[in-house]
């Protein structure tokens, strides 16, 4: 008897701490509970709700379509040429706030010089069917907006010197 | 600031993501390793001869582990959600997992062995001590004053296992820094199945050499005798880990010279160029090849004391400079070549700001400072003045 | 007030003009969307692509990033004749002002790089607390109110898409618009691109022309002994590539 009793007192250090330890052990998973976030593991490793909030961010870029709801004289200009396939605000710049309140937001008239050049000054990587030129010799620095219309850009006139403007481009762009 | 970039990087690469302190956390945690390693020799293998040295490798340990997590606080961008890796931990990051393997290893481990190892003394200064240090005595016995026999027998049973599993354990802590690195297939540098071995290698020897050198300084502020029986013993195994360390690592550089794959141009121009002075000058010849060469001589010729001491003071310098500049050339050297292949660029290192160097230097210093305080708070000393009040049987770690 | 029907031929066609402002703003996400119907990847076909730099640009734009730092950037390959595991490749600021005229031979392109997207994505697995993550639709997004800014995932990610953003020290990449795409919009890239070089495409789609084209051309993923899954399929790229 006397024996067990100092087994005890012979490890009581060890149980004292061992308590403490279940004690540090208890705060932690209460602490778990408290401040994990409560979509943690919806979907996985993560905070499910992240995914939401990820979605409902504004957007800066409207669309084509949603210029095309009022811009129809524009569309109409552009099915007729190249630039169809060229979606507006890739020139005009992020107009999602203009799309929303029309009034609130006029977007800025475009420097042609610098908007057209970065998709058709000539560029050994540039594709070979790809229409581009070396605008110092083609237009002499005068703004591109000076002869073709951006919307629809080739350059009408007789059959034969659209021909022979066909196909100066051509050669221009080959290095 | 502009960062001079040679070739190409991605652009997003062209700033280091981890700098100096991450170089300093596997320095840190290997010390650590190390001198427990060295600690766990006398204790569970009954290397006799470096018993002097077992108390004050654990305090070393115990005090750089208590600054092992500042560089990694300091380098977070969000160092205040830290306590997210606790919480919800992702199982399949090794990173995660450092927040558990150092509460175990620092707990359950060090602590534990620490303070049952000292707890008579602690007890006996609990009841002899006045003023502030009494109540920090008193906090430490946990409210028991037991030191009969049988409890102090317990104790140390306890404490034979627990140096048991804190071995693996102490494996653990710095392998698994080695696999963080070693387990990223995006990086050619890192990616390496040897990485965790190489890296606890390494430990061990930066921890047996900073113990063998802290013992020796040590003993000669205190004006005390060197053990040379022990020093010497220390530095025979300094010698035989280091020899192992080496052919690891020269196994990893030679298969990679010899397979020669698509990463291979890229990093051994990086080596010639960039990491030319850190790497084969700094690492491999003064702080590896010169100190097994040394080490080697006291172990083939017969040379005086005297003669052996200094050997082992330089040796053990250049060691812990030569570990340092491994975990450099790991970590910075990682990052200074683009995964394209095609470029390199340029670590930068500020000086005063969050992660600069005057913060490295600092953290460098802190553990020796608690140290300090920890061997003041719980002498380690062999030959420490009157703690046997009660008449009871010197407790272990004295001679 | 009375309701005529002068009044009424009036008031329709106003209303119709009206309605029409009204539904040309910008869309809400749509309610019936479900996750597990949608596996988003993109097409990027290397030959059509101009270089003009409108999707870095574009992106920059459309999701606050900051200067010198690119969550799309586009790379220019200079292949000399057989030396195709040594191209010479240049990002000036990622491309994002386009790329200034050269006049060299050899063989010479673009492409455009982002994130992949991968279905076993190394930066998923490597971060510590979940603040990156697979979404159920295929998009790999990044909890920034979670990250920890310990920059494993930078890392891990074999192409180089992540970095730190100073202002939030958490990481960031291309979310693939996924608040745009949510919304029925394209991403902003795809959106710009003026040759249709960038074509975002949901896998789990049967209409989706990226079917047919997969089946009918040759494309690659960048990387592919890193088994990431990487999701953004190239067509026409060059060995040189890396």
């Amino acid at each position: 008897m006397a024996r067990e009793t100092n087994l005890f007192k012979d490890i009581e250090h060890l149980i004292r701490l061992a308590v403490v330890i279940l004690v540090l052990l208890a705060i932690f998973l209460v602490l778990r509970v408290a401040v994990v976030p409560p979509s943690f593991g919806e979907y996985g490793h993560y905070r499910g709700a992240a995914i939401g909030e990820a979605a409902a961010r504004p957007v800066a870029f409207a669309g084509h379509d949603a210029c095309e709801v009022c811009h129809t004289d524009v569309v109409e200009q552009k099915k007729q040429g190249k630039h169809v396939v060229v979606a507006c605000e890739a020139c005009h710049g992020a107009l999602a706030k203009h799309a929303d309140d029309p009034a609130s937001v006029t977007p800025a008239k475009l420097d042609t010089a610098v908007v057209c050049a970065r998709c058709h000054e000539a560029n050994s990587a540039k594709p070979k069917g790809f229409p581009q030129v070396v605008t110092a010799d083609h237009s002499g620095g005068i703004a591109c907006d000076t002869c073709h219309q951006p919307h629809r850009p080739k350059i009408e006139t007789t059959p034969s010197e659209t021909k022979k403007a066909e196909s100066k481009t051509r050669t221009e762009g080959k290095n | 600031m502009q960062i001079p970039v040679e070739g190409f990087m991605y652009p997003n690469e062209v700033e280091l993501q981890w700098s100096v302190l991450i170089v300093l956390y596997p320095f840190i945690t290997g010390l650590v390793a190390g001198a427990f390693i060295l600690a766990s020799l006398e204790r569970v293998f009954r290397v006799e001869a470096v018993k002097p040295t077992y108390r004050l490798a654990l305090l070393t340990a115990l005090a750089f582990l208590l600054v092992a997590p500042l560089p990694l606080q300091l380098h977070l961008g969000h160092p205040e959600r830290s306590l997210e890796m606790y919480l919800t931990p992702h199982r399949s990051s090794a990173m995660a997992m450092f927040g558990f393997v150092y509460l175990w290893y620092l707990m359950a481990v060090l602590l534990l062995e620490i303070w049952l190892d000292y707890r008579r003394d602690i007890v006996v200064k609990s009841q002899n001590s006045t003023g502030a240090a009494r109540l920090v005595y008193r906090a430490l016995t946990f409210g028991s004053s037991n030191i009969s026999e049988r409890s102090l027998r317990i104790d140390e049973r306890l404490g034979y296992f627990i140096t048991l599993i804190g071995i693996p354990s102490a494996f653990l802590l710095h392998g698994y820094v080695g696999f963080i690195f070693g387990s990223v297939k995006a990086n050619p540098w890192w990616s390496s199945p040897l990485m965790p071995i190489v890296f606890i290698f390494s430990a061990m020897v930066s921890g047996i050499a900073a113990v063998m050198l802290l013992y020796m300084l040590s003993t000669r502020l205190r004006g005390r005798q060197i053990d040379i029986r022990c020093v010497d013993k220390i530095a025979q195994y300094l010698m035989y880990t280091f020899i192992i360390d080496f052919s690891l690592e020269m196994l990893d550089l030679l298969q990679r010279i010899y397979e020669a794959d698509e990463s291979f141009r890229s990093l051994d121009f990086m080596v010639h160029t960039r990491l030319w002075k850190s790497q084969v000058i700094v690492q491999i010849l003064l702080g590896t090849v010169t100190p097994i060469v040394l080490l080697g001589l006291t172990q083939i010729w017969k040379l005086s004391e005297t003669a052996r001491k200094r050997i082992y003071v330089l040796a053990g310098c250049l060691t812990v400079i030569g570990i340092f500049a491994m975990r450099w050339n790991v970590v910075i050297g990682g990052q200074l070549f683009s995964k394209s292949f095609l470029g390199y660029t340029t670590y930068k290192m500020a000086f005063a700001t969050r992660e600069g160097l005057l913060i490295a230097i600092a953290l460098m210093i802190l553990p020796f400072g608690i140290l300090w305080v920890l061997v003041k708070l719980l002498p380690p000393w062999p030959d420490a003045g009157p703690l046997l009040a009660t008449g009871v049987a010197p407790a272990r770690g004295t001679s | 007030m009375d309701i005529t029907r002068r009044r009424l031929l009036v008031l329709l066609p106003a209303a119709a003009v009206a309605w029409k402002y009204v539904l040309a703003g910008t869309p809400e996400a749509s309610p019936n969307y479900k996750l597990t119907e949608h596996w988003w990847s993109m097409l990027i076909d290397i030959p059509k692509c101009i270089g003009c730099g409108s999707c870095v640009r574009a992106c920059a734009e459309e999701n606050d990033v900051p200067d010198g730092f690119y969550r799309t950037w586009i790379e220019r390959y200079h292949v000399a004749d057989w030396k195709i595991e040594r191209p010479d490749v240049e990002s000036p600021n990622g491309g994002k002002q386009g790329f200034p005229p050269n006049e060299i031979g050899g063989k010479n392109f673009f492409v455009p790089k982002l994130c992949n997207h991968c279905a076993d994505s190394p930066c998923t697995q490597v971060c510590p607390v979940g603040a990156t993550f697979v979404t159920p639709d295929g998009v790999v997004l990044v909890d920034k109110t979670y990250c920890l800014g310990c920059r494993y995932c930078v890392q891990a990610c074999p192409y180089g898409c992540r970095f730190i953003n100073p202002k939030t020290n958490t990481a960031e990449k291309c979310s693939l618009c996924y608040h745009r795409i949510r919304k029925g919009l394209t991403t902003a890239c795809c959106e710009v691109c003026p040759t249709g070089a960038r074509q975002l495409a949901d896998l789990k789609d049967p209409k989706d022309p990226i079917h047919e084209f997969l089946r009918t051309h040759n494309v690659q993923v960048l990387k592919p002994h890193m088994a990431t899954g990487a999701k953004v399929f190239y067509n026409g790229m060059d060995g040189s590539v890396r």
